[in-house]
């Protein structure tokens, strides 16, 4: 396909997005990652059948643990695409980056404070 | 078990805001079972606890330990040696374990970083509910193994009550109304008549939290 996506998504591979837990997305934010996000297989066609629903799941759970602490929880999404699905991914990589840019850096590196709940 | 939840990250922060070290102590009883104080709640906690302080350009030094039980001595005095380098302990047992854990600890501040909730059961993954209050004067051979003390929200010794509609309690229509469950489970064990026709008499409560904090001494026991 030689489909290009922002080489800043460095992707770390698990045998299944079931694999995902809370403390590791928290530990890639904590050393000053701006953004994370979870592709794992279409709903209802994971292998180890819930996998991709726990991990949908858990991502959700750092989105609220996020915006308790004053992080945009929208710097972590969960994707789900089936392995075939390459146009997609790379979709998906400039969708997510340019959120992120958007968002700006990490307030963990800036230590420039609270970013959400977002003042208006 | 002993079931707890963590409480709100502003409020932990809020209490630990002023310290730049502090010892972040899970347990690996109850609490651990229940996901609200195990090793794993303590390394999320402590990752959430250092991005807070980082964002806002303050420094904190989290020391994670989780002991095996909070509740009893030999475990606490496994921190000895490492807690006067530390100007306070977030504890994330049970209430039981915070607060031994302060005794034992009288020149470091103690905070809870958990609401201990009651004495329950796991109904499934994730799931917990309430079962004994711990009234000191179990009856639950009287009642099929089901303690109207803890599920009726009356705590009806004889029951049911008016408010009980299609097996609900008037309280809230999904608790299950406990003089129902018991009453089936009666009938089912085939003691209905027996057990149910006869009237429980009032409680002593003095067995209760109405007779002051609890003891229990056992002599064969003492060393």
């Amino acid at each position: 396909m030689r489909l290009d996506y922002p080489s800043n998504v460095k992707i770390i591979k698990l045998p299944c997005t079931g694999k995902v837990d809370v403390i590791h997305i928290l530990k890639a934010f904590e050393s000053g990652i701006d953004g994370v996000y979870v592709a794992g297989c279409l709903e209802g066609e994971c292998h180890f059948l819930i996998g991709n629903l726990r991990a949908r799941k858990r991502v959700e759970y750092v989105k609220g643990l996020l915006g308790s602490i004053g992080i945009n929880p929208e710097r972590v999404e969960m994707y789900n695409l089936s392995a075939a699905m390459g146009t997609r991914f790379a979709e998906i990589a400039y969708e997510m980056t340019e959120k992120i840019k958007k968002l700006g850096p990490s307030p963990i590196k800036t230590k420039k404070g609270k970013e959400y709940p977002i003042k208006e | 078990m002993i079931i707890a939840e963590r409480k709100p990250i502003e409020e932990i922060i809020d209490m630990i805001k002023d310290y730049k070290k502090i010892i972040l102590a899970g347990c690996k009883g109850c609490v651990a079972v229940c996901a609200a104080g195990g090793e794993k709640e303590v390394g999320i906690l402590a990752s959430a606890l250092r991005m807070a302080f980082q964002k806002d350009g303050k420094e904190i030094e989290i020391k994670e330990v989780t002991l095996e039980r909070q509740c009893d001595p030999e475990y606490l005095e496994q921190i000895r040696g490492i807690v006067d380098d530390y100007e306070a302990i977030l504890s994330i047992a049970c209430g039981a374990g915070i607060q031994f854990m302060a005794e034992k600890y009288t020149k470091t501040p103690v905070y809870p970083g958990v609401n201990t909730k009651f004495i329950g059961v796991t109904e499934a993954q994730g799931v917990w509910s309430e079962r004994c209050q711990s009234c000191g004067n179990c009856i639950l051979h009287l009642t099929g193994g089901i303690c109207p003390i803890t599920r009726c929200s009356k705590s009806l010794l004889n029951g049911p009550c008016g408010g009980s509609t299609n097996g609900k309690c008037e309280v809230d229509p999904s608790i299950e109304c406990a003089w129902q469950l018991i009453i089936d489970r009666l009938k089912e064990l085939g003691t209905f008549e027996k057990v149910y026709m006869n009237i429980i008499p009032l409680k002593d409560w003095s067995t209760s939290r109405d007779g002051g904090p609890r003891r229990i001494e056992r002599e064969d026991l003492k060393l």
